[in-house]
């Protein structure tokens, strides 16, 4: 990751040659080309949230009747958000869902880190046979386990219980992520061997190394996990919406499709906007993190 | 080595015990320990199930008595589904507009982007701002700006320059383009990321190469970047068929399938089996089939595109 992004960072050269962009017949072009996508981006990415914001505090009519005005009724209800909060309950669904994304994210990155640390260090003979099974649910479609985990999350086999309205039915099925252990697995078969040997021959157990080497030396690698994680499981809708009928133990993005029929329109929209704020306010202050994790993982697939 | 030392009969202890120890020395029981988690999660929430949906799809089950085995009567009863020719043909559409669509934008924005010098961060940044807002609310907030009436989001704007009213999500015709322009906006981003991490690996040599030959620009991009890219493009692309052919949250929340069923998934009839007439053998067949489909499909792509894909 750090190679890459050091390669980035010093600007090699890329398709246009440095003597190309002084010639002002490739220059202006350029230019102009960079200013209209700038403004179609700014139009596509920023847009829909400038406007989602001017919504959330507007009065249905406004809405509706004119949906570029500039509060046309002369009214603007910054009250429609607390509103939404406690009327619509979206601050506890916004609770919940930070509970689901902090449990998943931890049963995750246990199981991503421990998996790893057999494959990539303790290497065990059966290890190669276990990466395989692993590895091998990556090529199975989604769609053919769906049924069938919600029916095991309906009576856990030998346990013989319901995982129904527990978020252990949402943490645990998270955390089975074989594309993640391999994202870790590659980190930690870039640390240096001769760590592990000097940590051995200096007495230390696989714990103890696992502990003092492989987790501190694991920073960046478990943020990236945690980030993407953390996102994936604020995002999830199908998978919650089974799990938890109870409505008091929803995720926002279940409980928002289901408060469409009985709220008004300028509620609905401010309870959008709450919904938000917290993944744009993560990937704002996390971005450089972000691209960088999502690019890897690209790499990782290709 | 080790575990074949534990298995030698007990007529030699000694060997036996040295072997366990040094095993355990070797980090044996801890490898076990450690990989527990990962064995048990895996089990119960991803092998299990995936074993448990083919075999689901031979019986027929209630929850309340035990699953008899009944053949292939869940295919026959799912491919009999008057509802499934449609199905298909709208999922297909929906991976094949998505292609279209989604293909070459993010392809030309990352192309685009990795030529700039310091405002790269912003372009970056601002492409993928649409992907980190979570779907539902993406999709109820579409939902706002495809409103039919003269008076929607869109259709202002589109009465600026003098087309419409269009009644989008009403018309068998236009839901399913809505749908598609939706999930386009939603996951182009991440796509772009992808794109630009892969040139960012393309070496600068290559390019001034193709200039000592007198390659322009457009031939720079189609005879470098592009060829080299083509691994990642071919596996993006192969990604992208399988998510879109599963997909679920659009028609779900925008559409309910309607109208008329022209925007009916194979995904939603799946859901319907299973989560609202309780239907698990069917819904599992028809689970398995679109599987099989997806499998044939990856292979006769990998077959296709093999003469592209070597490095």
């Amino acid at each position: 990751m750090s190679r890459r992004a050091a390669r980035v960072d010093d600007a090699e050269r890329g398709i246009v040659s440095d003597f190309d962009r002084r010639r002002p017949g490739v220059r202006v072009p350029l230019t102009l080309a960079q200013g209209l996508i700038l403004v179609g981006l700014v139009i596509a990415g920023l847009g829909p949230l400038l406007w989602l914001a001017k919504a959330a505090v507007s009065t249905t009519q406004d809405i509706i009747r004119d949906p570029f005005g500039f509060f046309p009724s002369g009214q603007i209800l910054l009250e429609n958000l607390p509103i939404a909060w406690e009327k619509a309950r979206i601050g506890m669904f916004l609770g919940n869902t930070a509970i689901i994304a902090i449990g998943s994210t931890i049963t995750t990155l246990v199981v991503c880190l421990t998996a790893a640390y057999v494959l990539s260090v303790l290497r065990p003979k059966w290890g190669p046979l276990l990466n395989g099974a692993i590895m091998a649910t990556l090529f199975i479609p989604g769609v053919i386990a769906l049924v069938p985990l919600y029916l095991t999350v309906l009576d856990l086999p030998i346990f013989g219980v319901s995982l129904i309205n527990n978020y252990l039915g949402i943490w645990l099925p998270a955390s089975a992520n074989a594309f993640l252990i391999l994202v870790v697995k590659r980190f930690f078969d870039a640390i240096p061997r001769e760590l592990f040997e000097a940590a051995r021959i200096d007495g230390a157990g696989p714990l103890r190394v696992f502990l003092l080497i492989v987790l501190p030396l694991s920073r960046p690698i478990v943020g990236v996990v945690a980030l993407l994680t953390f996102m994936a499981s604020w995002k999830d809708f199908l998978w919650p919406l089974l799990v938890l009928p109870n409505p008091t133990l929803q995720p926002i993005s279940v409980a928002l499709s289901k408060i469409a029929d009985t709220t008004p329109l300028n509620i609905q929209i401010a309870a959008l906007l709450l919904a938000l704020l917290v993944p744009v306010a993560l990937f704002v202050v996390f971005q450089r993190q972000f691209l960088a994790g999502v690019g890897m993982a690209g790499g990782t697939k290709g | 080595m080790t575990t074949g030392t534990l298995l030698t009969p007990s007529t030699a202890p000694a060997p036996r015990r040295r072997g366990l120890r040094s095993w355990y020395r070797r980090g044996g029981l801890a490898s076990i320990f450690f990989a527990l988690p990962v064995i048990l999660v895996f089990a119960y929430f991803s092998w299990g199930p995936i074993a448990r949906g083919l075999t689901m799809s031979w019986q027929k089950t209630n929850l309340v008595d035990p699953a008899s085995w009944v053949g292939w009567a869940n295919f026959e009863y799912v491919l009999q589904n008057p509802l499934l020719g449609q199905a298909a043909l709208n999922t297909v559409w929906f991976v094949v507009l998505g292609l279209l669509i989604g293909f070459p934008l993010p392809l030309f924005l990352a192309v685009f982007i990795s030529e700039l010098r310091g405002t790269k961060p912003i372009y970056s940044v601002l492409s993928y701002l649409p992907v980190v807002i979570p779907p539902v609310v993406a999709i109820l907030l579409w939902k706002v700006f495809y409103d039919a009436s003269p008076t929607g989001v869109f259709n202002t704007i589109l009465g600026w320059v003098g087309i419409g009213p269009l009644p989008f999500l009403n018309s068998p015709t236009m839901a399913m383009p809505s749908l598609v322009l939706e999930s386009t906006w939603a996951s182009a981003g991440s796509t772009v990321i992808i794109y630009l991490a892969a040139m960012a690996s393309v070496r600068g040599e290559l390019y001034e190469a193709a200039e000592l030959d007198g390659a322009g620009i457009w031939r720079k991009i189609w005879s470098i970047t592009l060829p080299q890219l083509r691994g990642v493009i071919l596996i993006v692309l192969l990604l992208q068929i399988i998510g879109t052919t599963q997909v679920f949250a659009e028609p779900f929340l925008f559409t309910g399938g309607g109208p008329n069923n022209a925007t009916t998934t194979i995904l939603l009839l799946i859901f319907n089996y299973a989560f609202v007439f309780g239907d698990y053998g069917a819904a599992s067949a028809l689970s398995a089939l679109l599987a099989a489909v997806l499998a044939v499909v990856s292979i006769v792509y990998f077959w296709a595109t093999r003469r592209w894909s070597d490095a």
